[in-house]
């Protein structure tokens, strides 16, 4: 009996030769146990070693291996080849973000996004180490503990379509940690925070297509995130106009 | 070295997003459909607005635009504009309740239960209003 295979259609673009990307078919055998990774692993070692993407962990933690399955964003590490049988597989780069090779796809601008809405605990006077530790109730953690479970793998940029039409959108993980870290007691950072995430690029240029969290790996809710900072940012700008000092 | 279309840093390739994009995924054709749905919406308010007018103007202002509305053109436009506000109505309550957190003590209800609470509101204040218009006629 011949073994049974099944057929990746992959992008491929060369910088500095292609003018657009291209696709390249390979046929590879069809393991049970097979997820796209490991379809693409096998092509870069048997077939084709110039085939270039993202991957570390394998196990749905680092966030490296995100592409585009059958035009749907997944870590293609937990997209089984059973899944899409009997094929072919379409496998692209993430969509949204400029192709720097392949599959691989440039996250500068993403990474400049995260920094810029400061996804770290602010304090207006640091307490000395004598002091101890910030202690955090239960209830406490369980208040932002689920936006924090984001990898940055980027599946929500490449599922928004705001993301793709307005490429200076802050996006949604971005703002899904800042909202992570505005919901942190032991942060005193929100008016910073919400300054950023309320511009014109912020929150406000999502339109709630939802996708964000429908393809969150981690389950992650970035939509709410982005929608409870709308309502919060209209509530801080009423407050301002209503009460003394802008209610703060 | 050759530029890749698009604007950006030499070499990198820039996707550009297809104006037929929102055809690409049923959830995006669905986003896109509540969106529209916004638009029958505000064409029925309009026509309302002027049926309030009509019945301003006295009684045979008014039942010329009902016989008006009466036109197959017209009943089609509401049975299509029924439809938009049924699927917007239900997309509202179901994102309402991602966006509303409700707590009881520490604990957040869980938004499908927020969720079934605006429908079931919602299914009994249009029973009511419906009963109401029943019972006077």
């Amino acid at each position: 009996m011949s073994e049974e295979t099944i057929t990746l259609e992959v992008t491929r673009y060369r910088p500095g030769h292609d003018r657009e990307p291209r696709t390249q078919s390979f046929t590879v055998p069809y393991r049970k146990d097979w997820v796209v990774l490991d379809a693409l692993n096998h092509i870069k070692d048997r077939v084709d070693g110039t085939l270039s993407y993202r991957w570390s962990c394998r196990m749905g933690v680092c966030g490296s291996c995100g592409m585009m399955v059958n035009g749907v964003p997944k870590l293609t590490c937990a997209a089984f080849l059973r899944d899409h049988r009997p094929g072919p597989i379409r496998v692209e780069p993430l969509a949204n973000f400029p192709v720097v090779r392949d599959l691989v796809i440039d996250l500068d601008d993403f990474m400049e996004k995260l920094r810029r809405v400061k996804p770290w605990i602010i304090r207006k006077v640091e307490k000395p180490l004598a002091e101890g530790e910030y202690l955090q109730t239960p209830a406490q953690l369980e208040a932002y503990k689920q936006f924090s479970m984001c990898i940055n793998c980027m599946l929500c940029y490449a599922a928004c379509p705001v993301s793709g039409l307005s490429p200076a959108f802050l996006g949604p993980a971005a703002i899904a940690l800042a909202y992570r870290y505005n919901l942190d007691s032991r942060d005193e950072g929100y008016h910073l925070r919400q300054s950023i995430i309320t511009e014109a690029v912020g929150v406000w240029e999502c339109t709630f297509v939802g996708e964000c969290t429908a393809v969150c790996p981690k389950g992650v809710d970035p939509a709410a995130a982005i929608q409870r900072s709308k309502v919060a940012g209209a509530k801080d700008w009423f407050l301002s106009v209503l009460l003394p000092r802008g209610g703060r | 070295m050759m530029t890749a279309p698009g604007s950006g840093r030499p070499g990198l390739y820039y996707p550009k997003m297809p104006s037929t994009w929102w055809l690409r995924h049923p959830a995006y054709f669905r986003f896109m459909m509540r969106e529209v749905s916004s638009v029958f919406i505000a064409i029925f308010l309009v026509v309302f607005l002027v049926q309030v007018h009509q019945l301003s103007r006295g009684p045979d202002a008014y039942a010329a635009f009902l016989e008006m509305l009466r036109s197959p053109g017209w009943i089609a436009f509401h049975v299509v504009a029924l439809a938009f506000a049924l699927y917007h109505s239900v997309t509202w309550f179901n994102l309402t309740a991602v966006v509303q957190v409700v707590r009881v003590g520490e604990r957040q209800v869980p938004p499908r239960l927020v969720a079934a609470a605006t429908f079931g509101l919602w299914t009994v204040l249009s029973l009511g209003i419906l009963l109401w218009f029943l019972l006077r006629s």
